[in-house]
């Protein structure tokens, strides 16, 4: 393995931060497209120099970057996102009924098998797919219209689809959620979808254990095992073991069980990752120690991981897609903050550094392992 | 004239000579822009609606055509190339845009 990658997209442009195999040493890359604002970054697992990122700012709208030489040059590419017939209308903040409007891309999942080939999650909630490289995208219209979509309603982030996980073991699945509607899956790559959210109790919604609904923050599995699923919801950490038919809660011992990311180890399909925050009220870690926690179980037993990282008067946050893991052996854990630090783990979590401290606040990580 | 980030987004300098068929209006000048830096689609005015983007503003001649009509005719400087036609992004020092 020659080198690491980490791009990260942050409030104020991207950044690629290299290194070698020891993940110790770490270079980190002027901005690119410095002052606009970079929801996700991601490589294509096919053509790791292929990357795609979604650019988006209040004046200029959202606009799609492509890479085709590791992110040394970008080029511009198809930025409409146009809603397949009928927009229909979603639940607004007061209940009222509210017309699907685009408004940006959260995230980009390239395909396991394409390198033209990307599905992107975006707010108003829907999924599109391009299979040109990103010159034009169309909507997988399936899920939009799936019955429940009426009562599917915005967070205070906004109505995103912001988890896209495809099923290395059936290219016809995929798992999506969106918050907050809840996690949805697919057996026919795209054209329908159910919800999945058997299991997963919400307070902030008048039936708590509605089928859609669910402030959803992130969903992960491990690539071996496509029917394990782990997810962080606006509280709870939740596992599915049947592939989302139904959900238990595995908080466990956590301090806190809301927060935002959630993660797999690489090897290790029952090592998975979160980063409690203290509430919904107070995005920051409780007690200001910054903690991730590691469960070797699949949840319910977790373990604070503190070398390394300030455990004390630290107030940040780490939003959904700020955390990521590499491929490599031991496996390295990557994790952004609002405070525009990025923590790296080279050892599967055990101890920590940051390998930049001071980029605007991180609103995603991703990370590739070079050959 | 273009602002910052679109420049770049355009990879050229601030100011853009366009050749506008036809009466020069906002909505001609911007196909124009848009038909030689299609990379500009999208980003000035949205896609469908064609209305402008709410945190951009059109100047010329010392003037705000921000709320014209898109068809209606740009001043005879600007149509003849003697003034700039202003693209201005919004000013913001709230805490968000930090």
């Amino acid at each position: 393995m020659s080198g690491v990658r980490v791009l990260v997209g942050t409030h104020k442009g991207a950044f690629i931060l290299t290194s070698d195999g020891k993940r110790k040493k770490w270079a980190i890359s002027k901005p690119q497209f410095g002052g606009l604002e970079f929801y996700h970054l991601k490589g294509s697992p096919v053509d790791p120099s292929r990357i795609y990122a979604s650019q988006v700012s209040d004046w200029f709208g959202q606009v799609m970057h492509r890479s085709d030489d590791g992110g040394q040059t970008w080029q511009t590419v198809g930025n409409e996102f146009k809603y397949d017939g009928d927009t229909g209308t979603h639940q607004w903040y007061d209940g009222t009924p509210h017309p699907w409007e685009f408004k940006r891309v959260w995230h980009l999942e390239p395909s396991l098998t394409d390198p033209d080939t990307v599905y992107a999650g975006v707010e108003d909630a829907a999924l599109f797919r391009t299979s040109d490289a990103g010159q034009t995208w169309q909507e997988l219209a399936g899920l939009r219209g799936h019955g429940s979509g009426p009562r599917w309603a915005p967070g205070a982030g906004g109505m995103c689809l912001h988890t896209v996980l495809l099923d290395p073991a059936d290219p016809e699945r995929m798992y999506i959620a969106i918050s907050a509607a809840g996690a949805f899956r697919t057996g026919d790559a795209g054209k329908t979808w159910r919800p999945i959210n058997q299991g997963l109790r919400s307070e902030y919604i008048p039936d708590p254990n509605a089928d859609v609904g669910h402030c959803v923050h992130h969903v992960a599995f491990h690539p071996s095992r496509p029917d394990v699923l782990f997810m962080q919801k606006h509280w709870d950490v939740m596992r599915s073991d049947n592939a989302g038919e139904s959900w238990q809660e595995v908080s466990g011992n956590l301090p806190s069980d809301f927060g935002f990311v959630i993660d797999v180890h690489a090897h290790e399909p029952e090592t998975i990752y979160v980063v409690p925050i203290k509430s919904d009220s107070e995005h920051f870690p409780p007690e200001g120690k910054l903690r991730v926690y590691r469960s070797r179980t699949g949840g319910n037993e977790w373990e604070a991981l503190t070398k390394g990282l300030p455990q004390r008067d630290c107030y940040v946050n780490v939003l959904r897609d700020a955390m990521a893991v590499d491929s490599l052996d031991p496996c390295g854990v990557y994790f952004g903050t609002t405070g525009g630090q990025v923590y790296a783990s080279p050892d599967g979590g055990d101890s920590w550094a940051p390998i930049a401290r001071n980029l605007p606040a991180v609103l995603s990580v991703e990370v590739q392992a070079l050959p | 004239m273009l602002p910052h980030h679109l420049r770049n987004l355009a990879q050229v300098e601030a100011e853009v000579k366009l050749q506008v068929d036809g009466p020069v209006t906002q909505r001609t000048v911007l196909d124009a822009l848009e038909a030689s830096y299609p990379m500009l689609r999208g980003t000035i005015r949205d896609h469908d609606t064609q209305i402008r983007r709410a945190y951009l503003r059109f100047f010329a001649c010392k003037e705000d055509l921000s709320h014209d009509p898109p068809d209606s005719p740009l001043p005879e400087a600007v149509a003849s190339g003697k003034e700039p036609l202003l693209i201005i992004g919004a000013i913001a020092g709230g805490w968000d845009w930090l």
